[in-house]
């Protein structure tokens, strides 16, 4: 990996935040697209739960990561504090691939 | 403020969420390593481009013998969902330009989704903050203790590769309480399924944007749980 490398990354993702936050972010927003923009974590969360949880690459898998989410978002529907649920995915996932 | 129970919870969770990424970092920093970044350009890039999903994307594309041009393009398109969190954050974070400067820095997945879990503006600006500082804490040591273990750890082993959707679902579920945003979620994971096995790493992840969507119709008057506009 070369330092050029890490310096890219780095603007382009300082940039992207920049633009919303800062460059078109001070604009009052026509509240059909404020709408939509509040629902932008509950697309994106899910569509990243689902990618960490069912995806290897570009290879849909169903493996032990599958029982520990599944374990984790029980324990979030019962109320478990964060750290509780992050414990339970980790160490379900653990056990079910050391099983396995 | 913080004689107000109801603050004190919100800070508590964030504190703990930020402890959590910490954790997490711990397996980026073992990744990175793995994959033939030296210990500071991995610390570099925790403390610089702070977006793990891009993080992660770019050492695993490298790592897995991709080129640093595929390597940047997954980074690239996961990190643009930063600049519409910047969109959606914005109404909340009014201020001087250096403290907006800062607070871009801190827009991620995880203090966007605490702010917009709360009630209230100033329990939204307190948990964007609050997690923001925490994660960027415990991120960039979780990179540096776990560069320094280097390959001496699997995270596999210890299901770390779990730990990241594990805290995202916690995160989620109060956000399904009300049916548009349900509906957004439901969509977003389902389109990114779909895609995964026929679009670059990284891509699913921006389509599934089309679930905000359903925030286009206006809520109609007897859909007591419709969204409010942020």
């Amino acid at each position: 990996m070369s330092w050029t490398f890490v310096f890219v990354l780095a603007g382009t993702a300082y940039l992207f935040k920049v633009l919303g936050l800062v460059v078109i972010g001070d604009r009052v927003l026509p509240p059909p697209l404020a709408r939509c923009l509040a629902l932008i974590p509950a697309a994106l969360l899910a569509a990243i739960v689902v990618k960490d949880t069912f995806s290897s690459g570009q290879d849909l898998v169903l493996d032990a990561r599958a029982l520990g989410v599944g374990a984790a978002a029980l324990a979030a529907w019962r109320r478990v504090p964060l750290i509780g649920v992050i414990v339970i995915g980790a160490v379900v996932t653990a056990v079910a691939r050391a099983i396995a | 403020m913080l004689r107000d129970p109801r603050m004190r919870q919100v800070i508590g969770a964030c504190v703990t969420l930020g402890f959590a990424v910490g954790v997490f970092a711990i397996a980026f920093g073992v990744s990175a390593v793995s994959a033939g970044a030296s210990v500071a350009q991995a610390c570099a890039m925790s403390l610089l481009v702070f977006t793990g999903a891009s993080q992660f994307s770019a050492v695993s594309v490298i790592g897995s013998g991709g080129t640093a041009a595929a390597a940047f393009g997954g980074a690239a398109v996961l990190a643009a969902r930063n600049g519409v969190y910047g969109l959606a954050m914005s109404p909340h974070l009014r201020g001087s330009l250096g403290s907006r400067l800062v607070a871009a820095q801190l827009t991620i997945d995880e203090s966007t989704a605490m702010a917009v879990a709360q009630d209230d503006p100033e329990h939204r600006r307190a948990a964007f903050w609050v997690t923001g500082a925490s994660v960027y804490v415990f991120w960039n040591t979780g990179t540096l203790v776990g560069a320094l273990l280097g390959s001496a750890v699997d995270p596999e082993k210890f299901g770390l590769d779990a730990a990241f959707p594990a805290a995202f679902v916690t995160i989620l579920f109060p956000l399904l309480r009300e049916r548009v945003p349900r509906r957004a979620a439901v969509t977003g994971a389902v389109v990114c399924l779909a895609l995964i096995p026929f679009v670059p790493v990284g891509v699913p992840i921006l389509c599934a944007t089309v679930g905000v969507l359903f925030g286009l119709p206006e809520p109609s008057p007897d859909e007591t749980d419709a969204v409010v506009a942020a």
